[in-house]
Formats: structure tokens, sequence, C-alpha cells
């Protein structure tokens, strides 16, 4: 690449040398031309006592006209004519024509045109030599001649020391090296090693060996063994070449199917891809229709697969005229009303697209029915066409289907091809074959539709399916129509009619899913209105809340909030929420009766009843410790003594109020309330790790002597500490591992052998071998697989550089 | 009358092989880092082959004891061995005797290909195998096939018994070189636990038992019975001293159990090798005795006297009289960290480095007088007993109490914690014995004793021992199914006063008021010891070699916290504070992730739409991840359920198929 540019540099360089030179020679001409006119002057004046000044004149003239003419590229042969005797004349030679212009070669040659054929070689020679006439560049100047020599010395020396770049970037990686680097393997060698540098002489090894042979073994060739060979061999040369050809042409066929694709894709025009579009949904359709007769299940696969692209296209930003087209359409709006209506068209999509799926639920329909009275009766009406292109007029067809059922109940579906009529007159008449089509289509989305219903009802009897006019479908009249209704004139209809479908089905999932916790939330809150027209159940929840212990904590006001786990008393925390809103901050109180409540199970002692004596004492001793104790409650000592240190470790909120400060102070006083702006609230502190045991205090002291000792600062590849401790946490040492584990893990980076030279690596064995080595890649391992482990990485460092054996 | 009989361990030993065996993994507290990491300190024990002849044959096998302790009559040869093995000089060998075993190569390569056992293969056959698949290699010169290829399977046990800890998942912004350097670590610790796990096999002992006839209950068989039964070397460890004349008597056994020492209350000491019952010294020191221990060595012992604390060597000299530590009631010895650690009646705790001679620290507790203390020998964190009813957990390094727990209503009597640092059993003067989870503090299990418990005790393997005045009962696993009657009991001339198990021994010392017993519990002891760690067999060079290299590697007392594998974590409050300043100064976080700017395409591809397509695709990347995640677990869990719902039908219905039996 360097080079190639190089090249062209010097090229280019050379042309504006030519250039260069061109151009000098031009003036040189004129220069010439000039100097002539010059020394002719001078001359005319030497002359001029001589000559008579109207001849002088004139041949002045003459000569500057030839001195323009020669600038010009072409110069003629000019004919100089001999009028008289003079001076330049001599009387021996006479002055031939033209003198002192060049011969031209041509000019001889023309001559032997004429001549003998023999001569033809040497003209074709000289023809030849004409054509070439090259005279040297100028050479380049010092500065710019080194420069190109830097460079491709550069390029020279990169290329050479790239060689390297492999072999030391495994060395750097490499986890140990063992120096020298290509060292005799220590150790026993595997047979194979032994008996390749080995002939068989004496009868008893021929005889071995022929036995050895006889089994397809490796003896001498160590590389490859009989097997490998006869494998290698299995193919023959014309199989390869079929095999070859056949992907050729496969991948030709390939590539000729991208390029068509492509360039499919390229097409612009709308109307071709919108064919293309219907023709593909065609087909898709009549397989669907297929499906639904033959294989349900996967029929059932399609549709799934159709509502989650719907999804899809819900989640993208298509049809939001935010793209180029769509901001061209929105410039050509203005002016052009079928930029407009297609903007419309678009938005309409996406509207459906994003409308919110609260479809009517049954209950709603209910309530649509019972609502129905009071809309407007203008919905019922057949809507304007005008009206119909702005989505934001027509939305109601999918949040309100139930209406337009409703409306549509007694029409007929006879009403539709007279709708059909009105809109062909003013549509065009392709719209309307899209129309045809759609039709279709829809027909079998309702299809659809059906067999959504009957899998939500759980219907077992099969109805049949059909693909036809909606009149074979009473039972899906209201939709048919509702359909019909839609069909007015968009491109978009259909999938206007998928999407409604989508979305229904969407609505009955949603509604399922929605309707449980709607109902729990009903539930609660009538258990709610329940308690609180219950008071006992709350005082209930209290009773139980509260032991006779617990006379203390009461005292202290926070019986409300001894919660324990008894899920209705959560209920009705949550309930008077609102009116202790402000509690909601006060801490949770363990309860005493958690502490320490866990069942005993009492232990049977064999020799317990034989020592009478003992139990006697031990019970007096019972009687004295419980006197001893009497007053002393463990349980609430050991709450207090926790809610202390809680306290402790709180953060104090900071007050910065200067009592006094803009208004009367003094003792007795309060700062007003104004001034609580000055008050610092102190960040809420972490939560204890002991916050759910509640018969254990944790210390938060920090432990400074192990800190000290811990990593603070993370070594270069990590940057989270989470890295670091997923690598130091793995023990090396003895203790946890087994001796060959811990020489493995703790093996370091470098060895080198003592006594031996350490030479620097010679670039023959390293470098040159690489692709020598590369197709004995295999077997080469095969060699090393019996090298030790100690050896492992060297070997695999070497593979690639060995030098094939054999 | 029942009769015993000894099953010949030997026969055990062939029959149960190392995979059904599950032992308590022994935790240290130095242990540090991993978590799971078990094992390997019940390192192989130089092989000990038991005697099979200790077996009385002849008798109707009714009653199976299986002793867990060496056998002494071969113990010469043993030792001999024993000796051999190990070098002191390198630490914790079990692998070092090891070496002879075909050693496992390059374990980085083959790592993928080791799955669980079955596929394993030998390592070198794998680098073939991995480069050609063809196995047209396999074979060899000899031309047949290996019927066993590759190496032997590890069980599936061992294999989980090693296994350190969950694997974590690699952060996905971290750096390449930082996720080379996870992936290394990670294949290092799976080279580590395969390895660790195949030489589990060298921990063949099992811990013994006491099988009684039907409806026979175990705790009713007397000591004289299981003396009678047991070999004459085991029924040797079952004797009394009677010592009346100076009261009750504490008592401790050194690490190795291989010496005991005695404390009486009224001022007699001694110490004496107790298998052999030799005895080693013997003194009054004229003073009322508290408590008594051993040091890191039997050649000195810490005596806690009426007023000071003194240090005596096995010859009885005294040797310190450590006036900074007085009124000493009670004491722990930190043998890892060379701590004397002592609770006084003045209510301080207070610890002792016995390598140094320095005191490193003195915490008052506030809490009165300080009468019952316990160690976490996971941890080396101090348990003291409060008259309140409280545990508190003190480390050296902090002055107020990690850790308090309220675990009685009346004061508590005793506490001791499982040699894995897991469990905490307290008894209290609610005449209740409690067992705590100390790594959740969490109460596990709750039992009643009728007269409660003045003293506890907890064996290698869990057995935990309670004295209630003047009997002892021993209960097995007391915090897995509650248990509602001991293992074993005993009763004794005297009140109880001190209690211990004998390490990696079948015995229990009992210190009362009219001397000293020592009971045969079986299935007490630890069956495999560490030789490297504490061997009851060294000899006095392997002793002195094992000091020098346990006091090099000494754990300095600032590494005592609740968690040990702090060590290994990043001080965080550091990081956080050195990250803002950084962030301070250069103005922005550098670990913050960049908000995802999509790039900038040509041909209209860089349309309002499509840029918000991208960058839609790549918004709650990590919360999408975490809803999969969890998506997959439910799936799984759901599937799991459903197979087991499966499965337990099939049960019901009582169908099998003739295609059961290739079911696992």
């Amino acid at each position: 690449m360097v080079e190639s540019k190089a090249a062209k540099r010097r090229k280019r360089k050379t042309q504006k040398e030519d250039k260069k030179t061109t151009s000098a020679t031009v003036l040189q001409r004129i220069r010439d031309a000039e100097e002539e006119l010059h020394q002719t002057q001078t001359e005319d004046v030497i002359s001029a006592s001589e000559d008579e000044g109207g001849d002088d004149e004139e041949r002045k003239h003459s000569k500057l006209l030839d001195a323009i003419r020669s600038l010009g590229g072409k110069r003629r042969k000019k004919l100089t004519e001999r009028s008289e005797a003079s001076i330049q004349v001599s009387e021996f030679a006479v002055n031939a024509e033209g003198e002192g212009d060049k011969i031209h070669l041509s000019e001889l040659i023309e001559n032997i045109d004429k001549a003998s054929t023999s001569l033809s070689k040497a003209k074709q020679r000289l023809n030849k030599l004409k054509n070439h006439h090259s005279t040297l560049d100028t050479p380049l100047n010092r500065k710019e001649a080194e420069q190109i020599q830097r460079e491709v010395a550069f390029e020279k020396t990169s290329k050479l020391v790239s060689g390297w770049e492999h072999v030391v970037n495994q060395n750097q990686r490499a986890e140990q090296l063992v120096f020298p680097l290509k060292q005799e393997l220590s150790g026993p060698k595997r047979m194979e090693h032994v008996v390749s540098g080995w002939k068989a002489q004496t009868p008893l090894e021929k005889e071995i060996f022929s036995l050895l042979h006889a089994n397809n073994q490796p003896v001498h060739d160590v590389v490859l063994t009989a097997g490998e060979e006869s494998s290698i061999k299995a193919m023959s040369l014309e199989e390869a070449k079929l095999r070859r050809a056949e992907l050729q042409k496969f991948r030709a066929l390939q590539s000729y199917y991208e390029a068509k694709a492509k360039r499919q894709k390229k097409i612009k025009s709308k109307t071709y891809h919108k064919i293309q579009h219907k023709v593909l949904r065609k087909d898709y359709l009549k397989h669907f229709d297929e499906l639904l007769k033959t294989d349900p299940d996967a029929a059932l696969e399609e549709l799934n697969k159709a509502e989650l692209s719907r999804m899809k296209e819900r989640m993208t930003l298509k049809h939001q005229n935010s793209g180029k087209w769509a901001k061209s359409r929105a410039i050509m709006a203005k002016y052009d009303e079928g930029a407009r209506k297609a903007m419309q068209q678009q938005l309409e999509v996406n509207k459906d697209l994003t409308l919110k799926l609260v479809i009517p639920t049954d209950e709603d329909e209910e309530d649509e029915e019972e609502s129905v009275e009071a809309l407007p009766s203008f919905v019922n009406d057949a809507e304007p066409i005008v009206d119909a292109v702005n989505p934001w007029m027509r939305g109601k067809l999918s949040t309100e289907p139930a209406l337009q059922e409703e409306s549509n109940d007694m029409e007929t579906s006879g009403a539709r091809p007279g709708n059909v009529q009105a809109e062909e007159e003013a549509n065009h008449l392709q719209e309307v074959e899209e129309e045809v089509e759609e039709t279709e289509e829809e027909a079998i989305l309702r299809g659809f539709e059906e067999r959504r219903k009957m899998r939500r009802v759980e219907d077992v009897e099969v109805t049949p399916m059909f693909v036809g006019d909606n009149k074979e479908l009473p039972a899906e009249k209201a939709e048919a129509i509702e359909v019909s209704d839609d069909d007015d004139d968009n491109d978009n209809e259909e999938e206007e009619a998928e999407i409604s479908t989508f979305t229904r089905l969407f609505q009955g999932l949603v509604k399922n899913h929605v309707d449980s916790p709607a109902e729990t939330a009903k539930m609660g809150a009538s258990i709610c209105v329940g308690q609180d027209e219950s008071p006992t159940m709350l005082d209930e929840g209290l009773v139980r809340v509260m032991a006779p212990e617990d006379l203390e904590l009461l005292s202290q006001g926070d019986a409300s909030l001894m919660t324990t786990s008894a899920p209705r008393i959560e209920q009705t925390d949550s309930q008077s929420e609102t009116q202790h809103a402000g509690e909601k901050k006060r801490k949770i109180m363990i309860d005493p009766n958690e502490v320490l409540t866990k069942e005993a199970k009492v232990i049977k002692v064999p020799f317990a009843p034989t020592a009478v004596d003992d139990v006697e004492g031990m019970e007096e001793q019972r009687v004295i410790i419980k006197e001893a104790f009497a007053g002393d409650d463990v349980v609430s000592d050991f709450l207090k003594d926790k809610e202390k240190q809680e306290e402790a470790r709180k953060p104090k909120d900071l007050d910065l109020t200067l009592p006094g400060w803009g208004e009367w102070g003094g003792i007795g006083l309060k700062p007003s309330n104004r001034k609580r702006r000055f008050l610092v609230q102190a960040a809420e502190p972490t939560p204890r790790r002991d916050l759910k045991l509640p018969n254990v205090i944790f210390s938060e002291k920090r432990d400074s002597s192990i800190a000290r000792l811990q990593v603070c600062q993370l070594p270069f590849p990590f940057r989270h500490p989470k890295e670091f401790e997923h690598v130091i946490c793995s023990p090396i040492g003895h203790t946890w591992n087994t001796q060959n584990a811990v020489q493995k893990i703790t093996a370091p980076k470098v060895m080198t052998k003592l006594g031996t030279i350490i030479e620097p690596m010679s670039r023959e064995k390293y470098i040159k071998n690489q692709e020598l080595v590369a197709p004995g890649r295999k077997s080469d391992q095969y060699l090393e697989s019996d090298k030790g482990t100690q050896n492992k990485k060297r070997s695999q460092q070497k593979k690639k550089h060995k030098p094939k054996k054999n | 009358m029942n009769t015993t009989k000894m099953a010949t361990s030997s026969e055990t030993t062939l029959k149960k092989t190392h995979v059904g065996n599950k032992k308590k993994p022994i935790k240290r507290y130095w242990h540090g880092t991993e978590t799971n990491e078990t094992g390997k300190k019940q390192t192989p024990k130089p092989t000990k082959p038991r005697g099979g002849k200790r077996g009385l044959t002849s008798l109707p096998l009714k009653r199976h004891w299986h002793g867990t302790e060496k056998n002494k009559s071969n113990g010469k040869k043993q030792r001999n061995h024993s000796e051999r093995t190990p070098k002191q000089t390198q630490p914790s060998g079990e692998k070092r005797a090891l070496t002879s075993l075909p050693s496992k190569r390059s374990w980085q390569g083959t790592k993928k290909n080791e799955t669980d056992g079955e596929k394993q293969r030998n390592d070198n056959e794998q680098t073939s195998t991995q480069t050609e698949p063809s196995g047209g290699e396999k074979r060899l010169i000899s031309s047949k096939e290996d019927p066993f290829p590759g190496t032997a399977p590890i069980p599936k046990n061992s294999l989980k018994k090693f296994k350190r800890g969950e694997k974590q998942e690699i952060p996905r912004d971290a750096w390449h070189k930082v996720k080379c350097a996870i992936a290394d670590s990670e294949a290092v610790d799976d080279m580590a636990q395969k390895q660790n796990a195949r030489f589990d096999l060298l921990l063949p002992e099992d811990a013994g038992f006491l099988e009684g006839d039907e409806d026979e209950d175990t705790c009713t068989i007397s000591q004289e019975d299981i003396a009678n039964a047991v070999d004459i070397t085991s029924g040797a460890k079952y004797f009394n001293l009677a010592l009346s004349q100076f009261g009750p008597y504490r008592l401790d056994y050194s690490k190795n159990g291989r010496h005991l020492l005695l404390g009486g209350r009224r001022g007699h000491v001694t110490c004496l090798e107790w298998q052999s019952k030799q005895l080693m010294c013997e003194m009054n020191v004229m003073e009322t005795v508290n408590d008594v221990k051993w040091l890191h060595t039997e050649a000195m012992f810490a005596v806690a006297q009426k007023k000071w604390l003194y240090i005596y060597d096995n010859k009885g000299i005294e040797l310190h009289c450590i006036r900074k530590f007085n009124d000493v009631l009670r004491m722990q010895f930190l043998p890892y960290h060379f701590l004397l650690a002592t609770a006084s009646a003045t209510g301080f705790l207070q610890y002792l480095d016995v390598s140094v001679g320095k005191e490193v620290a003195a915490t008052c507790t506030k809490a009165g007088r300080l009468d019952v203390m316990a160690q976490n020998p996971y941890n080396a964190i101090i348990h003291l007993g409060h008259s309140n009813g409280t545990v508190t957990l003190w480390s050296p390094n902090v002055k107020e109490p990690l850790v308090k727990m309220l675990c009685h209503q009346g004061g508590v009597r005793s506490v001791a914690v499982d040699k894995t640092g897991t469990y905490m059993v307290t008894s209290g003067m609610d005449k209740k014995l409690k067992v705590y989870d100390i790594r959740s503090y969490k109460p596990l299990q709750s039992y009643f004793l009728p007269a409660g418990a003045s003293c506890l005790s907890l064996s290698q393997k869990g057995l935990l021992c309670a004295a209630t005045g003047d009997t002892v009962q021993v209960y097995r696993d007391v915090w897995g199914t509650p248990v509602t009657k001991p293992y074993m009991a005993h009763r004794l001339k005297g009140s109880v006063w001190g209690l211990h198990f004998c390490p990696f021994e079948d015995i229990l010392g009992v210190g009362h008021g009219e001397g000293f017993t020592s009971m045969v519990v079986p299935g007490a002891g630890e069956p495999n010891f560490d030789g490297y760690d504490a061997n009851p067999y060294r000899s006095s060079k392997q002793m002195q070699e094992w000091e020098v290299k346990a006091l090099l590697e000494k754990v300095q007392p600032e590494l005592i916290t609740l968690d040990p594998s702090m060590l290994s974590k990043v001080d965080k409050s550091t990081w956080e504070q050195r990250h803002q300043d950084r962030v301070k100064a250069l103005g922005y976080d550098p670990l913050a992730k960049g908000k995802f700017i999509p790039r900038f395409k040509k041909k209209g591809r860089s349309s309002s739409g499509n840029v918000e397509r991208r960058k839609r695709q790549v918004a709650h990347e990590d919360q999408r991840d975490e809803i999969r995640k969890t998506v997959e677990e439910n799936m799984e869990r759901a599937k799991e359920r459903k197979q087991y719902k499966k499965e337990q039908m099939a049960a019901a219905a009582g169908q099998k198929s003739a295609l059961d039996r290739f079911r696992k």
C-alpha cells in the first residue's frame, strides 16, 4: 500500500517535471527568438550604413514573422529565397535551401520507401528509434530523494520487524517462559521418536517391524500415520475439482440472488412495492388458509406471529410522520391534497397503533350500552368523506367497537355494496380492486377472530372455517359490518382491521390479567371498610400485639407500631396510613415476644431421677436464682440497649438557626417555624445489619486494623473492586491445594536454566518457518502431546514456529 | 447382658469408599479466602491401616463399635511410616506423599473436556484427541485399546466437597485483560478443586459410632461394657483418676491429643501423657487454680491462679508470672495466632502473644465477671457468656463486642462453638440448651434440659457433651433433626467442673470433684489427621520443626475478623473515597457508563426513527438481562416442579415400565 502510494507520488512528480520541462522549452524558444531579433537588430545597425533602409526593414519584418511563426507548434519549412550574392555566400559552397535546419529522420526515410526491401529492417529500426525519444528526467533535489529513500527504508524495516510481532505477542502472553527457548525435552521419549531415527537390522527387529507395518502403525513416518495418509488420499483430485466447481456455482448463484434482491430493494417506485407487497400478502393469506384447514396449530402459531409483529410495530416510531418521506410530505401538504391525505393516513395508523388497550370488556360494553342514549345521534350517521380522512374524527373504530356494533346492528350486510358504489365514484379503479382483496383478507381476519373466540370460550365444537362472504357468518355479523364500514377508502384499511382484531385480543388478555388485581384491590378495600365498620377487629389485633410485659414500652407510646406479622393488622395499618402519615417514619420496635420464643424440646435424661439430692439442690438453686433476678427483665434490657445503640448511630440534624435573629429571642421563646429552613436534615443512615434480627446487636464500628491491610487501590487492569476480588480470592497456598497445584499456580514467569547460554532468538527459527509449519500443524501437535506440563505453554507457543521434522 | 463387637475396621475401610464419606468440612479461621473450601486439612493421615484382629469374631454380633482411635498395637510400625512420608519443613503435605501418583498435566488445556468424571481422559490423550478427533492415534504400538481410557473419574461428592464457592459472573464491561485474568484464576480454581477431589481418596478413615440392640438405647450402655467389648488399647482409654483431695478439676488436652493437663481447684496441677499414663510433672501451686491451658506445644502451659497468670514448662518449672493478667477465670489459646486470651473476674478480656510475650489487647467488657468463654476455631473470635443472658463476640482489634446476642432468659452458663465455625451451643440458667447458626445469628434448635447444663463441649465430629450436676450426656447432631434423648450418658462421682473432648481420639475427658474420668465416646474424634498440622505421632524432631514452621506462619492478631475472607476484599470505604477524589480531579467519573450515542450512518440510515430504534435496542440492557435470567430460573424451577410431580405421580401409581431400569 505504502509502496503504491509512493509510486503514485513519484509519477505525479515526474508528470510535473514533464510539464515544467515543456514549458521551459517554450520559454527557451521565445527567448531564442528575441535574441535573434536582437542580434539582427545589432547587425542591422552595423549594416545600416551599407544597406538601404527599406531593405533592412523588410528583412527585419520577415525575421520577426519567422520568430513568431516558430512559436507555433509546427515549424514550417521556410524557403529562403536567394536573390543575389552576398557576403554570407561563399563561392565554394552553395547555400542550400533551409540551411541551419535540422534534418528529420522521416525525411530520410521517405526516400528509403521506394528503395529495396532489404532496407526495410533498418527502416523499422529507425522508426522505432524515432518513436522512442526518451529524455532523462532531471534528478530530484536531494531533500525529496532522501525522503523517498527514507520511506522505502521504513517500509522495508517495518515489514521485517512486524514479522516478529506474533512471536513477541505470544511470549508476552505465555504464562511461563523457559530459557533457553528451544530446549531439548528431558524425560522419557515416546516410542515413535526413538524408533524414527533407527533402522531395523537384526532379523528379530525386522520381524517385529513387519508386524507393526501389518498393523498400520506409525513406525518411520511419525508425522502421519498410515490411517491419516489414507484419509488424505481418500479425496481424489477430480473429486476435489468437482466439489470446488459445485461450490463456485453455488456461490455465484447466491451472489446473483443477492444482487437481484438488492436491485429490487433499491427500486423507488411505490406502486411497484405496493404491488409486491400485495402479492406477498396474498400468498401469505392463501398459505394461512391452507394451514387453517390442514394444521390449525401451525395457523395459531402464525396468528401469534402476526400479533407479535403488530406489537413490534407499535414499539417502533413508524408512522409517526418523523421520517424523511413524512417530512417532505409535510412540506407538500400545504399545496398537495394527496400528500395531506397520505400524512393523515399515516397518523391514523399511528393512532391505532399507539392506542391504549382499554377496550370494551364485557362490563364496559354494558356500560356503553347504558350510555348510548347519552351519546349524540350523529355517531350513527355515516361519516362524511372529508372527515374520514381525519383520524381524530373517526377514532372510534377501535375504541368503541361495541358502539358501532350497536349502531350497525340495524344495517344489513346488503348495505355494503352500496357503500362501495359510492366510493367508486370518488376513488380510482385501482383502489376498488384493492378493496376486493381487502374484503377477502378481512374475511380471513374475521376467521382468525372467530378462532380466537372459540379458543376463549373453549368450545370444542368446530365450526367450519371459511374464507368467504360475510353472510356465511351470521355470528360475526356485527363485526363484519364494522369492518365493512371501515372499508371506506384508504390503503391502510386492512392494517387497521388487523390492528383492531389484535387489540381486541389483547383486551381480552389484559382484562384477564387486570381483573384479578383489581378485584383483589376491591376486596381489600371492602375489607378495609369492613374493618372500619367493625372496630372489634382492630381491638383484637391490638390485644394480640400487646403483652403484659410491654407495659413499659406502651408507656413510651410505640404500641401502635408493634406489628406482628399478622396480615390483618398490616391491613389496618395500611388503611390507617393516611391518618398516620407522620408516624410512618417511626422505627419499628421489636416485639419482645418474638425474642427467645423458640419452642424448647424436652430432652429425657436417663440419669435424672437417680440423682435425687442433686435435683433438690437444683430446685433450691432455681428458687435462689429466681429471687436474685426477680426485677431483672433480660429481654427488655437487651432491647433498650439495642435501641440506644441505634440512636447513637443515627446522624443528627444540624440546627443552624440563630435564635433572636430577625425576631425576639430569649428564655421561653422558641424560634419561629419560619426558621425551620435553617435545620439541615441529616441523611438517612444505612439500614442496620441487625434490622431483622431481634436478638442481635451488631457493632457498626469500622475495624481499622484489617482495613490497613486490605487493598484500597486497584492495580492496573482492574477498575472495579469486584473484578479484583474475583481474582485474588482464590487461595494458592499449600494448605488449600495439593502440591502439584501449588507448583503450577506459583510457577515463576520466567525460568532460566543455569549454566546455559541464552541466545537471542534467531530469525530463521522463528519467522521463516512460520509458513512452513502451518500445514503440518496437526501432526506437530500430535508430537507435542506427550510433552510435560511445564513445557506445555512453551510448546504451544512453539507450535507454529517449529521446523517441520522429516 | 449385651455383648459388643468391634467391627474390623480394615473391613470397613475396604468396603467403604471415600465416595460415600461425608465428612464435616473443617474450616480454619486462617482459611481466609474461601467459603466452601474444606477438607484439605483433614489430610491424609499417612496411612494408618487398622489392625484387623481387633474384632472378637467369636462373639455374637449385636453391637457395633467402630473405634476411630489409632491402633496402638501396631503403632510403632505406623509411626515409622508416618515419619517417613511427611517432611516437616514443607507445609501441609498431604499432597507430597502423592507425588508418585500420575500427575495431571497440562491441566489448562484439558479443563474443557473434564466435565464430570466419566469423560475425563488422560491428559496426554486429551491433547491428542483435541487435536484429532478421528481417534486414529489412540491406539499406540501395542495396538490394544485401553479398556478404561483416560484418568479415573472423580466422584461428584468429593468434587462438591472441595468446591470453592459459586462461580461469579464476570462483569460485562470489564476490560479484556481483566476478563482474561478472571478466566485464568477460575481455571486455576477448577484445577485445584479437581486435584483436591482426586486426593480426597487418601482420607480413608471413617468416624465410628455406637449401635445398640433393637429397642435398646445407646445411652444406657455403660462405659464398662464398652471398655470390655473393645480392644485392649481402646479399653485402656477408659479410666478414672481418683483425686478427691484437691477438688474439682479443670482440664485441657494438647492440640494433637497426646497430653493432658489437669488443674485442681485447690492448687493441684499435673500434666501427663495420658495414653501411656506417663506423668510429666505434678505440683501444688498452693493457690486457687481457676483454669489451665496448654500453649502451642506440650512444653508449656498456662495456669490461671488466684491472683496472677503463671506459665510453667512441662517439668513444672515456673517460667513466667504475668502480673498484667490478674484474676483470670477462663482462658483460650488461639493456636494459629499464638494468642492466649484470658477472661478475668474484673471484666477484662486480655490477649497475650505467647510468641513474643507481649500483651496484644486488653478490653474492658463492662459486663462483670467473665466466667464463660469459648473460641471460634474458624475465625479466632472469642465468645463470652454473661449473666444477663447475652453472648458477646470479641476480636482483639475492636473495643466493643462485634456482636451481642441475647440467648437466654437467665444467665449464660456455658458456650461451645463448632469446629467449622457454623454452630454455637449455649446453655443458660433457664435450663435451656440452644443451638445458633453463627453465620446468620439465628436460633436453630432449643432444648430443655431438666437440670440445665453447667458445662458444654463440642467434639471434632460435632458430638455435643453437656454436663448436668454429676452426669455427662453426649448428644449427636444437635443442630440437625431435633434430638430427644442423649447418644450416651455417664454418671460420675462428683459434680462436673471441666469437660473436654480429646482431639483425634474417641475420648471425652471429664474433670469433677472426685478427680478425672476419661470416657470412651465412639465417633467423637476426627479420624483423619493432618500430619503437618497436628500429628499425634510426631517425634521430637518433627515437633521442633513444626514449631519453627508454625512460628513462621503465625497469623497476626490484626487479621482477626468476623469474616476471615476480609483480607481478600478491597477496602470499600477507602476506595470510594479515593474514587471520589479522582472524580473531582478529573471532572468526570471514569467508571461511569457512557451514554449510548448511535453512530452516524450514511445513506439516510441515520434518520431519526432509525436512531431512535438503535437507541432502544441498547436501552435497559442490564434490566433486560436480569429479567431474562429470572425468567429462565423460573422456567427451570417450574420444570423441576413438573418433573417432581410427574415422578411422584408415577410413584403413586406404582407403575413401572420396563425402561425404568435405564433411568438414572
